[in-house]
C-alpha cells in the first residue's frame, strides 16, 4: 500500500494517525487551524478483512480530498485508523478510545452487524456519531447511526424481478447460518413471491462448511430454475468451485446478493464466476464520469491496479457525506452534524446518495451487475433513487 | 436407478474425504504416536504447494507431487528440529505441535496474505441419467484417497523398510539393539506422513480453495477418524472413514450438512465410549 502524499504518524496502542502532507495544508490556507479528528475503525488483518481494505483507503484518500478543498469549516481533517483484527472486543475497544481519548467527532467503519453492535450503544453513552458503511440486514433505528449503504429492500427489489425474469420462477435459496442470510431469505421469498415465482427450499449452512457436494445432489434433485447464493466468508467460496464442476451455471443458473461483496470474482476462475448475477451500489465497470474520475483517483493515490467495488466506494462516500453536513451545519461537533444530516445529498461514484431523515440510512442507485469473465462486473442496468423501504417501515427518528 | 448411484457416490466420496485427511495423520499419530495438532496446516502447506504448481505453470498432476515432496521434506525437517527432541513426551509434543500450528498460520499469512486463492482443474463432469451430473474431479479424489490408504498399508506391511519401522515403533530399544538406526526410520516415518498430508491439501485445493486458516476445518476430522480407528491404524482409518462417511454422506443427503455432522461426532462418541481403544483394539483378546 502506498500513500504517496501522506505523513504516517504511529500513536499509540495500534491506532495510526494520518495527517495529509503540509504542503496540502499550506496550499488550502487551513495549516494554522486546529485538527478535526474523525476515526476509522476496520478490520485491516483477520477473517473479514476482505470487505475492509479498499475501504481503508479510500476513507483516507476522501480525508486527502476535502483538505485539498479547504477542510470543513476551514479547518483540517485528521484521520485516525484503527485495525479491529476481525475481533469485536477490539471494535469496542477502539470506539472508546477513539471517542475519548482522541476526541474523534465523526467514527467510520465496523463490517458486521455484530461488530455494529458492538460499538452503537458506546455512541450512544459518549454522545458521539457513527457511519456504517456496510450492507446489512437493516431496520437499525438510532439519530447517531447513519448507514449510507444498501439494505435489503434497495438491493433485491430490483434484483429479484430481474431474476424471476430472465432465470426462472423456481427458486432454491442457499445462505449461511446466521441473521443476515436469514434476513436475506425471508426477502427473496417475498420479492419472489411478488414477481409471479416461488422459493421452493432454503437452507442454511454454518460458516466453516466448505463440502457442499449433498447440498447439490439435492438442487440436482429438485431442479429449480435458479439457485441464489446468501452464502458468506472465506470456507463458503467453495460452493462457486463445486457447483460450477458438478452442475453448471450453464445448466442452472446462479443469482447471489452477496457474490462479489468480497471480491470473490478476482480469485475465482473466469468459468467458476462469470454469469452470476448480483445488485450494488457501486461497481468498478460502471460507465460514468463519477466513477471513472474516483477509480482514476484512487490508482493514482494508492498505486493499487486491483478492483475497488462497492466498499471501497462506500467508505469514500461516507466521509464525504459526514463532510457535507458538517459544512451545512458550520459545526463539526456530533450533536451539530445530526441535525444537519438529514437531506444531505453527494454526488458519489456510484450515483446521487441522500440522507433520509426519517431513518439515517440513504436513497440510493442501485445497478444490477452480471460476473464476466475478465474479474469485473457487466452492467445490465441501473434502478435510480431507491428509498431504504423496509427500514422505514419499522423507524421514524425526529418524528 | 439412477438416484441409487448418485446415492453411493455420495457415500464414497464422503468416505474418501475422511480417508484423504486422516491417513497422514494415521502414519503420524497412529504408528508414531504423535499427536500432531498442526496436522491442518500440513494440509493447508498442501494446498499451497498445489498453488504455486499453478503459479509457475505446472500441470496439476505435477503440482499435486511438488506437495507430496515439499510438505514431506518440510515435515523431515520439523521432526529433526522439533518432535525428535519430544518423543515420548506428550503434553509437550501437544504444546510443540499446537504451537507449530500457530506459528504456520502466522508465516502464511504474514508471506502470501490472508485471502482466499483458488486452484483451477478443468475435468468436467459426467451426466447421470437426465438429472444428476456427478464431477470428474470428485471421481479423482475418490481414488486417489483409496490409492494413498492402500499404498501406506502396503509399504508397511510387505516392504522391508516397513517391516523395520514396525519393529521400530513397537520396540525402539530391541531394535536398536540389533543395529537400526531408529532415528532414521522415525524421521522418514513423520515425513511419509506429512507427504500424505500435502497430498490431501493438493487434492482439496481446487474444490475448496487455499486460505492460511483453513486446516482448523479439518484438523478434528482427522483426529475422530484416526482415534475411533484404534490400534491399526491403516484399517482403523478404513474403518472409521467408512462408518463416518457413510454416517455423514446419508444424513446429510437426507436431512442437511449440520445433521450429518453432529451424526459423525455422535457416533464417535458412542463409539469411544464402548470401545475405548478404537474399533481396531486388541485388548481384551487372549
Amino acid at each position: 500500500m502506498k500513500f504517496s502524499r501522506r505523513n504516517f504518524m504511529k500513536a499509540a496502542s495500534g491506532a495510526l494517525a494520518y495527517a495529509s502532507a503540509p504542503s496540502i495544508l499550506a496550499t488550502a490556507g487551513i495549516a494554522q487551524e486546529k485538527p478535526i479528528v474523525i476515526g476509522n475503525i476496520l478490520d485491516q488483518t483477520g477473517g473479514l478483512n476482505i470487505y475492509s481494505l479498499q475501504q481503508i483507503k479510500t476513507t483516507a484518500m476522501a480525508v486527502d480530498e476535502i483538505n485539498a478543498a479547504g477542510g470543513v469549516v476551514g479547518r483540517p481533517l485528521e484521520l485516525v485508523f484503527y485495525d479491529s483484527q476481525s475481533n469485536n472486543q477490539l471494535n469496542a475497544q477502539y470506539m472508546t478510545e477513539a471517542l475519548v481519548r482522541d476526541e474523534a467527532v465523526v467514527v467510520h467503519g465496523g463490517v458486521t452487524s455484530s461488530a455494529r453492535e458492538v460499538m452503537r450503544p458506546i455512541v450512544s453513552k459518549f454522545g458521539g456519531l457513527y457511519f456504517y458503511n456496510s450492507m446489512y440486514e437493516g431496520g437499525v433505528c438510532d439519530p447517531r447511526h447513519v448507514c449510507p449503504a444498501m439494505v435489503p429492500s434497495q438491493q433485491l427489489k430490483p434484483l429479484v424481478p430481474h431474476v424471476v425474469q430472465n432465470m426462472g420462477k423456481r427458486a432454491y435459496v442457499l445462505g449461511a447460518d446466521y441473521l443476515y442470510p436469514h434476513t436475506m431469505g425471508e426477502w427473496i421469498k417475498r420479492y419472489t413471491e411478488e414477481a409471479g415465482g416461488e422459493v421452493i427450499q432454503t437452507e442454511f449452512f454454518p460458516l466453516d462448511v466448505s463440502n457442499f457436494a449433498s447440498a447439490i445432489t439435492r438442487i440436482q434433485a429438485e431442479k429449480p430454475d435458479v439457485v441464489w447464493s446468501v452464502l458468506v466468508g472465506n470456507a463458503h467460496n467453495a460452493f462457486y468451485r463445486q457447483y460450477e464442476a458438478t452442475v453448471g451455471k450453464d445448466t442452472i443458473p446462479l443469482a447471489s446478493c452477496m457474490f462479489g461483496i468480497g471480491r470473490e470474482q478476482t480469485y475465482l476462475s473466469a468459468d467458476e464466476s462469470a454469469g452470476i448475477v448480483n445488485a450494488t451500489s457501486f461497481h468498478d465497470g460502471l460507465e460514468t464520469e463519477a466513477a471513472r474520475v474516483f477509480l482514476k483517483n484512487f490508482r493514482a493515490y494508492t498505486g493499487d491496479e486491483s478492483y475497488v467495488g462497492d466498499y471501497g466506494e462506500l467508505g469514500y462516500r461516507g466521509v464525504k457525506l459526514w463532510a457535507l453536513a458538517a459544512e451545512k451545519a458550520g459545526d463539526p461537533s456530533a450533536d451539530a452534524v445530526i441535525e444537519a444530516l438529514p437531506g444531505t445529498s453527494f454526488d458519489a461514484p456510484g450515483g446521487k446518495v441522500t440522507i433520509d431523515g426519517q431513518t439515517n440510512h440513504a436513497v440510493m442507485d442501485i445497478h444490477l451487475i452480471r460476473a464476466n469473465r475478465e474479474q469485473g462486473w457487466d452492467h445490465l442496468g441501473t434502478t435510480e433513487q431507491l428509498e431504504p423501504v423496509d427500514t422505514q417501515a419499522v423507524c421514524s427518528l425526529g418524528s | 436407478m439412477y438416484d441409487a448411484i448418485i446415492f453411493l457416490y455420495q457415500i464414497l466420496f464422503s468416505i474418501s474425504l475422511f480417508i484423504l485427511i486422516s491417513t497422514g495423520l494415521a502414519v503420524i499419530f497412529g504408528m508414531m504416536k504423535v499427536i500432531n495438532l498442526a496436522q491442518g496446516e500440513f494440509i493447508m502447506l498442501g494446498a499451497y504447494f498445489a498453488l504455486l504448481g499453478e503459479v509457475i505453470g505446472l500441470p496439476f498432476i505435477l503440482s499435486v507431487v511438488l506437495a507430496m515432496v515439499g510438505v514431506g521434506l518440510f515435515g523431515v525437517l520439523v521432526e529433526r528440529l522439533l518432535i525428535r527432541f519430544l518423543y515420548g513426551r506428550l503434553t509437550d509434543t501437544l504444546l510443540a505441535t499446537w504451537g507449530l500450528s500457530l506459528l504456520m498460520i502466522g508465516a502464511v499469512t504474514t508471506f502470501l496474505g490472508p485471502q482466499v486463492a483458488g486452484v483451477s482443474v478443468e475435468t468436467g463432469r459426467i451426466a447421470v441419467g437426465e438429472v444428476y451430473s456427478i464431477s470428474v474431479y470428485n471421481l479423482y479424489i475418490i481414488l486417489v484417497a483409496f490409492a494413498a490408504l492402500a499404498s501406506c498399508w502396503a509399504l508397511w506391511r510387505y516392504t522391508t523398510f516397513g517391516m523395520i519401522a514396525r519393529a521400530v515403533m513397537a520396540n525402539p530399544g530391541m531394535t536398536s539393539a540389533l543395529g537400526v538406526d531408529c532415528h532414521r526410520y522415525y524421521m522418514l516415518t513423520f515425513g511419509i506422513g506429512s507427504a500424505i498430508s500435502g497430498l490431501a491439501g493438493a487434492m482439496l485445493a481446487p474444490i475448496v480453495g487455499t486460505q492460511p486458516t483453513m486446516g482448523g476445518l479439518y484438523v478434528a476430522q482427522a483426529f475422530v477418524s484416526v482415534i475411533t480407528g484404534g490400534e491399526l491404524p491403516f484399517l482403523g482409518t478404513l474403518l472409521a472413514g467408512g462408518l463416518f462417511g457413510t454416517t455423514n454422506g446419508v444424513l446429510s443427503y437426507a436431512y442437511s450438512q449440520v445433521i450429518g455432522e453432529i451424526g459423525v461426532f455422535l457416533i464417535a462418541i458412542v463409539l469411544l465410549r464402548f470401545l475405548p481403544h478404537g474399533m481396531t483394539s486388541q485388548k481384551g483378546r487372549s
